[in-house]
Order: C-alpha cells, then structure tokens, then sequence
C-alpha cells in the first residue's frame, strides 16, 4: 500500500492537470450544443440539456462561418506550400552546400529571431499597400514566404544526412539540383511533414497579421470571424462556442494526426546547434 | 435593417443593385480608416460623424456642395442645425445626416415621485439637488446595497462635454489649442465631479455586459445618461408594470433645458468611386421622409429631418417628446481630426476629477497641455498653408454648432 | 554547375523573401520612427518631418506608455515564472518512473498550445465571466466571494496571466522532458547507490543538468510573453482602464487606430531594444550563476 501511494499521487497529478488543460476546450464543445441561453444561469451548466445544432447552422448559414473556414483553410494550405518551396532548399544549402559566406549569413539569420516580427508590420502594411496587395491572399501570404525558424529546422535535419550519399551523388556526375530533387528531398521527408505541419498550424493560427491585411468579410479568416463576432455577439455565449470549435477543431485534428513530427521538430528546434 | 428599404430604391431605379455590408461597430473606425489608407473604400456609407475630419483630411471623402445644391428636397434647414453643422469640415459639407444620436437625462418617474420630486430637472442646481437628496433618503435598492441617485460611466464622455459646451468651445483660436481651462470648462467639470460624487460609478469598458435595463428596471439608481436606440430598447427589455414608469428629460443647463452633443452617423460617399450619381441617388431616396419613417417603424431609430418627425406620431412614443425638443438644442463636436485622440485625453482625466484623484482644475489644465501637444502639427501644417496663400488651408474652423 | 554557385541559387529566394518581406521594412520601420508620419502624412507626403529621437522622447513622457509597459512587466513577471514552474512541474511527473499512459498526458497537456489563441480567449472569456463563469462558481463553492475579473482593473492582468500560463505551458514542458530525457540514467544510479533520496537526486543531478534547458526556455519564454498583444485583444480591448494595455497593443493603438505611424514604430522599437537589453541581461545572470 505504502508502495502504491506514490504513483497514484504522480498519476493523480497528471490526472488533475490533463483535466486542467482539457477541460475549457470540452466545455467548449458542450456549450456549443446547449440551447441558447443555458449557459447563462446558476449554477453554471456543464452538460448540455437538449443539445442542438442550431448555433452551427447559424454559424455557417448567417455568419458566413463556412467562407471564414474555406479562407483559412486556403491559406494554411499555400502557406505551407510556399514554406516548403522558399525554406527547405535554403535550410540544405546552409547544411550541405559549400559557398562563401554561408557561416556568416546564417549567424545574421539567426540574429534576426530576434527582433520580434511586429516591428516591420507597419512598414510591411505601407510597402504592401504600395504593391496594391492590401486585402488580397497575397499580402497576407507574403511575408511567411521564408521564415528563419524553418530554414533552421531544415538545416538541422540536414545537418544529419551522411555526405558520402551526396558525394556518391556528385561523382557519379548528377547537378546539385538533381541531387536534390532525387537524393535529398526523400531522406529529408520527415521534416518536411514537420515544417509542413508547423506552417500550417502558424497559418491557420496567425491573428493580427491577417487583422490588419484583410479588410473585406469575404477574405476573412477563422480568428478574425470569430474576433468579429465576439464583438457583436458578447452575449450570446453558445454561438460563440460554437465558433470557437469550428476554429480550434480542424488545427487539433491536424496536429493529433502528426503529432509525432510536431514534436520532432519543436526538440530540433529548440536545441541550438 | 437598411436592406429592407432596398428593395423598393433597386425596383425604382432599375439596373442598380445595392450590396451592403456590415460592420461591427467596434472595429469600424479602424477598418474604415484601414480601407481608405488602401483606397478599397466603398462608394456609400455610413460613416460616424465625429470621424468625417479624419476621413476629409486624408482625401477620402467626396464633398457633397454640388450635390446638395442640385438636390432642393435635401434643404439643410430641415436638419437639426448641431447635426447638420457636425458634417462640416474646411467649408465644404461630407455627409447627410442619417442617424442622430445625442444624450438625454433617462430616469425612473416612479423612483423619483418616491423622492418626492414631480418634475424632472431644468438646471444644474436642481439635478445637482436632487440627487444629493436620493442620497441622502438612502433608500435601499437591489440586493440590499442602497439606491444610487445617477448611473455613470466614467468611459463616456458624452455628458461631460455636453455640460462644457454648454460653457464654452473646446477648443479656440481656430481649433489650434485646448480651450479646456478655460472657466467655462472648468466649472462644468466641477459640476460632473459633483454629480459622479451622488453616482454609481462604472468604468467599463466592452467587456463586461453592463446589465443596464436588468438594474434600471429593478431600481438600483433612478437617473441615467443614454441615448435614442434606448427608447425603443426600454420598451422591449423592461417588465410589464414598469413600460410607464420610465421617461426622458433634457440635459439640464445652468439657466433651463440645456444643449447635448450631436453625434450620430452620417451618409457618406468615398472619392474615387464610378458610381458617384447612383450612390448620391441612394442617398437621397433613403433621405425621404416617407422612407426614414418606415425605417422608424422598423428599427425604432427616430429621423434625422424635421420633415419627417411631421404628420406622425411619433413624438407621442415614450420618451420622444424631450429627445424631439433636444435635438433643437445640439452642439457638435470640434471638427478636427485629432478629435478621438483628444477625447481619450478627456476620458482619462475626467475619470480622475471624478474620483477625486486630481482636482477639476488640475485635470483642466493637464488636458490642454495634452491637447496642445496633440494639436501641434495641425497649427504647423496650418501655419505653412497660410504662409502659401494661394493654397486653401488644410482645416480652416468653422463656427462650432450654434452657440448663445 | 559549381557548389558555390548552387550553394546561392538554393538561398537566394529564401534570402530575398526575408530581406524584402522583413529586412527592408525593419529598417523601414525604424526610419518611420524618426517621423512624424500620421494621417496628415496619408493624405499628402509633404506633410511629413524628420523629428529625430522625438517620438521616442515623446514616448517616455507618455503616461499610457509607462501604464503599457508596467501592465507588460507585470505580465512578464507574474506569468513566467508561474509558466516554467508548470512547465517544470508537469515535466518532471511525466518522466517519472511511475507514470502510466505518459504519452496520452502528454498530448492531454500540450493541446491548448496548439490551440487558435482568439478561440480559447474566447472560451476563458466566459469561464471568467462574473456572474457565470465556472471559475466564480468554483470559487464560490469553497466560500472565495466572486471576483470581476475582467471587468476590475485589478484583476484584468492576473486573469489574462493564468490564461497565458494555461494556453503556453504544454511548450516548454516537451522542451523540459527532451531535455531530461537526455540526462544519463547512469548519474541517477549512482546517486541511488550512494543512498541519496529522490529530493537530493533532483537537487544536485536534475536542476543542474537542465541548467542550459532552464535559460532556453526562459529566454524563449520572456520574450513571448513580452509580446502579448492578442489576449488583451480579444478579451478586453486594453481596459478596463487601460490595465491590460501591454506595449504592443499600444503599438497597434497608435497604429492601426489613430494612424500616428511614426509614434506606433518607435513603440515597437522600444519593446525591441527592451527585449534585446532583458535577454542580454538574462545571459548575463547565468552566466554569473554556472561561474558561482
């Protein structure tokens, strides 16, 4: 008995902190089936009494919620696809590829995690604007066209692929560019799933880019919906939720797929080389 | 609620189809400054007026002279003179009034026989009085706390200035400085923190659900400060047994009924729009008194026009009577567009006056030293046009609403 | 084709991605400070003043830039430490020997990270509702009176703090398990042959060798939190009574509100010398710290 006690106070405190972190999203979905109005009274329900659906028809039928979705969804998908294209020929060049200066550009990249992003939104928005590509795809997409986090990653990953396999390569008179499509771009598919994932996710998430790019409801995201509403609709608590599970739902369903490589990459990147 | 009256305007004027958006009004200031900055304006809107000198400065306006010239059923006689002057900006007009919004004393008739007062106040004295004398009976209000003479939000600003117009301009010399410390002012920020003394205090902002009718209708103050879409909203959220208990009364001046503010909304059109005759064609129609009482019969908002206020009833509904004879005795706000900014100033330091953490004089004069600071590039942007007299200037004043 | 030449021609779209989309308008940005840029600018370039440091100057006599900054610190101040120490907590009872399903806790805890930020300050917005929410009622039940959390100056901060703290620790936490993961079992077993209990083996074997992990995570940590700017947001519009206005709200405030763009840009250079001198600083002390 004496033995057991420490592991159920170590599994009872995971217990309480998985309940902890798990319970706002659960009642999230709970709410969003309530009634409307259920939530608002005392003691504060945590079941629904009669679930509906009817906040979710409002939601995409009403709101626009459905065209919200299709933006967010458009663009975490181009998001990630620009990623890879712009990132993961940098990220091996950096690993594998011998050039002059490749050391101290890369310092210089890294020296630039630093300044924290919101600094060029305003001159962003002014160039942009300049462009003509305020409140399009495009002015949002631009500027996660190359990120210094991914080309890290990438050249992590990189950094790991054996060089007698690209040396083979070479000798046997393949170009770099074919030794990359044929060669590198296969052994390097684990962290392209990661750096997919992780541009995905960066998208479907981001907020106050997208907030001060986009003007028109018609281009809106997810976050930027749901803001919208929660301005609007302050008490109408289940609609709310119901668009906060529209919002969080599909990047969850993503991640749990892929959870494995997410967490590949969060340890690569975190531990500096 | 305005696509409703579309449908007749599109059939009237065949080949036009009007595509209207909303916009939570929270975030309109900023996505209507956003799309013009970007040139993605709209051709119509509607526009808050104390923004039309921000929006006018940077171009982004069409002015309507030429329009209202041509236009002799949209004669500005048949608008509220503080609303009408409240679309003006550098001597040109840029809106036609659509919605008019100004404060008005709200209060609980009922609550008040009780304090032994019949009438509601004429001046400050007797507000002021009344109130000190609600306090004073203490009787007790809802859950047990005593009743609270006046309801205030320390966020809104509105009847502070009100009281201050009533004073003075706030700003001078051509909307160059702040006026605030001027005597006029000043007193009428010590009378504010008098009230806020007898007041229930509120600071809020958005987020929580002030549950204003909720504590109106069960008698925690008896007087409030609020403003026309309450009339119809009252009507709606109050009890059974209170629908007649309730009414409006001016704001109270130094010497009888005094001014309010004149805000509200305004139509506007945008520059660079092709479609400059079919919006002014728009803006007339839904300038029709005809149509502005049936859009009365559909949301409850009151008319901008005189002319339409005629032949109805509608100051028969409750409450109307004292907002009809307000909207007589309106000031609109200085029309620069560093106004928002100035305002912030305001609600910042009369919230302190109010609670009693700087005196009124003190806040007075911290406020046109902010005020000044704020206006400064206006006085050099106006003192290099001026230097170049061929140029108009950029934001020549005009008389501010039509004071005493 | 040569390695150097493929070497750029693998780099270059990358490189110009980043010098024109971030490079040029950083530099942009601080140019931008050093002007009056406002809307009278928009509506005509002429309007425009090379005033120098002024706008900083001007900042530093702001009194809602001092607010901002203060509502910023104490974020920082109160939410790390409390993040890490969940972080480190959680780390360490997932490591351990006798946990059981230690993969599906670890999803459990990590999922608010990956989580929409509006969507979840959205769902904290009515746990923290005073007349509803599920926290007061918590509270109430053993005998706490409600508090108005997001609607008293006081509380603004605390609440969108345990918001933080309950979105972000999942982050840090994989970070502290990789790391102690990587600790050699032999340390351990030594340790326990010399008869050490488990609190001196975590004293003298396991916070030392996260030492490096510690100020990582910490470095990374301050300066997330240092940029908040959603929650405040979302949830209450920098009130009530600007108590939730952190520096970058105040950015987008002068921004993107009142269009003063030169003001808005020294502001965000300000919170980015801030955050360069803070990780200075924090590199500084631990290095103090392995020397000691």
């Amino acid at each position: 008995m004496k033995r057991a006690l420490p592991a159920v106070l170590v599994n009872g405190a995971l217990l309480a902190c998985a309940v902890g972190s798990l319970f706002p999203l659960f009642w999230m979905l709970s709410v969003s089936l309530m009634p409307a109005g259920q939530a608002s009274h005392l003691p504060p329900p945590i079941l629904p009494r009669g679930a509906t659906l009817a906040h979710y028809r409002q939601l995409f039928e009403l709101a626009g919620m459905g065209r919200s979705l299709l933006n967010s969804a458009l663009l975490a998908a181009l998001c990630t696809l620009l990623s890879l294209c712009f990132n993961v020929s940098a990220g091996y060049a950096f690993a594998k590829l011998r050039f002059r200066g490749r050391e101290r550009v890369f310092t210089a990249l890294l020296g630039a995690l630093v300044i924290p992003g919101q600094v060029a939104m305003i001159p962003l928005f002014l160039l942009l604007n300049a462009l003509g590509l305020v409140d399009t795809y495009a002015g949002v997409l631009m500027p996660s066209l190359a990120g210094v986090f991914g080309i890290f990653l990438v050249r992590q990953y990189a950094l790991t692929l054996p060089d007698e396999l690209l040396e083979a390569g070479r000798i046997d008179g393949a170009s770099e560019l074919r030794l990359f499509v044929s060669v590198v771009l296969p052994a390097l598919r684990p962290i392209l799933v990661t750096l997919g994932l992780f541009s995905f996710l960066g998208s479907w998430n981001d907020f106050l880019w997208p907030l001060i790019i986009l003007e028109r409801d018609e281009l809106r995201t997810l976050p930027l919906a749901l803001a919208s509403l929660s301005r609007e609709h302050k008490q109408d608590l289940e609609l709310m939720m119901a668009g906060s599970v529209v919002t969080v739902l599909p990047a969850l369903i993503v991640f749990l797929s892929l959870q494995r490589h997410y967490m590949q990459g969060l340890l690569a990147g975190s531990i500096k080389g | 609620m305005v696509a409703q009256l579309l449908p007749e305007f599109e059939a009237s004027h065949p080949g036009l189809r009007v595509h209207v958006q909303q916009i939570p009004f929270l975030s309109a200031h900023e996505k209507f400054l956003t799309a013009a900055v970007a040139q993605r304006t709209p051709d119509l809107a509607q526009l808050g007026n104390t923004w039309i000198p921000e929006f006018a400065t940077i171009g982004a306006l069409e002015p309507l002279d030429e329009e209202l010239a041509a236009t002799p059923s949209l004669a500005p006689d048949d608008f509220f003179s503080g609303s009408w002057s409240a679309n003006e900006f550098a001597g040109h007009t840029y809106g036609v009034p659509w919605y008019v919004d100004t404060r008005l004393l709200f209060f609980r008739t009922d609550l008040l026989h009780e304090a032994g007062f019949a009438e509601p106040p004429r001046t400050w004295d007797e507000w002021l009085a009344m109130l000190r004398a609600i306090q004073q009976q203490g009787r007790p209000g809802p859950g047990g706390d005593p009743r609270a003479a006046l309801f205030l939000r320390l966020d809104e600003p509105e009847l502070l200035l009100a009281l201050g117009l009533q004073q003075a301009p706030l700003l001078r010399d051509g909307d160059r400085y702040g006026n605030f410390r001027s005597a006029g002012f000043v007193q009428a920020l010590e009378y504010y923190s008098s009230l806020a003394q007898v007041g229930l205090l509120e600071a809020q902002g958005a987020s929580q659900v002030a549950n204003l009718w909720d504590d109106f209708a069960r008698g925690a103050f008896v007087f409030y400060i609020g403003g026309p879409w309450q009339l119809g909203e009252l009507g709606l959220r109050l009890p059974e047994q209170l629908r007649d208990s309730w009414n409006t009364a001016q704001l109270p001046g130094r010497d009888g009924p005094g001014a309010s503010l004149a805000l509200g909304a305004s139509l506007v059109m945008f520059k660079g729009s092709p479609r400059r005759r079919e919006a002014w064609q728009l803006i007339q129609y839904l300038s029709r008194p005809d149509v502005q009482r049936r859009f009365y019969e559909l949301t409850g908002d009151l008319p901008p026009r005189r002319s339409s206020w005629e032949g109805s009833d509608l100051a028969a509904q409750r409450g109307a009577a004292a907002y009809r004879a307000q909207l007589e005795q309106m000031y609109s706000l200085p029309a620069v567009p560093e106004w928002e900014r100035i305002k912030g100033a305001v609600i910042t330091l009369e919230e302190r006056a109010a609670r009693g953490v700087i005196t009124p004089r003190a806040a007075a004069v911290e406020l046109d030293r902010r005020t000044d600071r704020i206006l400064e590039k206006r006085r050099w942007i106006l003192e290099r046009a001026a230097t170049r007299t061929e140029r108009n200037p950029a934001g020549s004043s005009r008389a501010v609403g039509a004071l005493p | 084709m040569s390695s150097t030449r493929a070497g750029w021609f693998f780099v270059a779209p990358a490189l110009l991605a980043i010098a024109v989309f971030f490079l040029l308008p950083v530099l942009g940005g601080f140019g931008l400070s050093l002007t009056d840029f406002d809307l009278y600018t928009i509506a005509d370039w002429h309007n425009l003043r090379f005033v120098g440091l002024r706008n900083y100057a001007r900042l530093l006599e702001t009194p809602l830039f001092w607010r901002a900054l203060a509502n910023t610190a104490f974020f920082v101040v109160a939410g790390v430490p409390a993040s890490i120490a969940v972080s480190l907590a959680t780390a360490l009872l997932l490591h351990s020997r006798l946990t059981r399903w230690a993969k599906a806790f670890r999803t459990a805890l990590f999922a608010p990270v990956v989580t929409t930020l509006v969507a979840v300050a959205v769902i904290w917005m009515y746990l923290l509702h005073t007349r509803y929410g599920l926290i007061n009622y918590g509270l109430s039940l053993i005998g706490v009176p409600r508090i108005d959390w997001l609607g008293s100056p006081r509380w603004s901060m605390p609440a969108i703090a345990l918001f933080a703290v309950w979105k972000n620790f999942g982050y840090n936490m994989v970070i502290f398990l990789a790391a102690l993961q990587a600790i050699p079992g032999d340390l351990y077993e030594a340790a326990r042959i010399d008869g050490a209990s488990s609190a001196q083996q975590l004293r003298f074997i396991t916070l030392p060798s996260l030492a490096p992990t510690l100020l990582l995570v910490s470095l990374m940590t301050v300066a997330g939190y240092f940029q908040l700017f959603a929650e405040p947001y979302v949830m209450t519009q920098g009130g009530p009574l600007q108590s939730t206005t952190s520096v970058l709200y105040l950015m987008y405030e002068e921004g993107f509100q009142s269009w003063n763009l030169g003001s808005a840009s020294a502001v965000a250079f300000v919170l980015f010398f801030l955050l360069l001198l803070i990780t200075r600083l924090q590199l500084a002390l631990a290095r103090r710290w392995s020397a000691a």
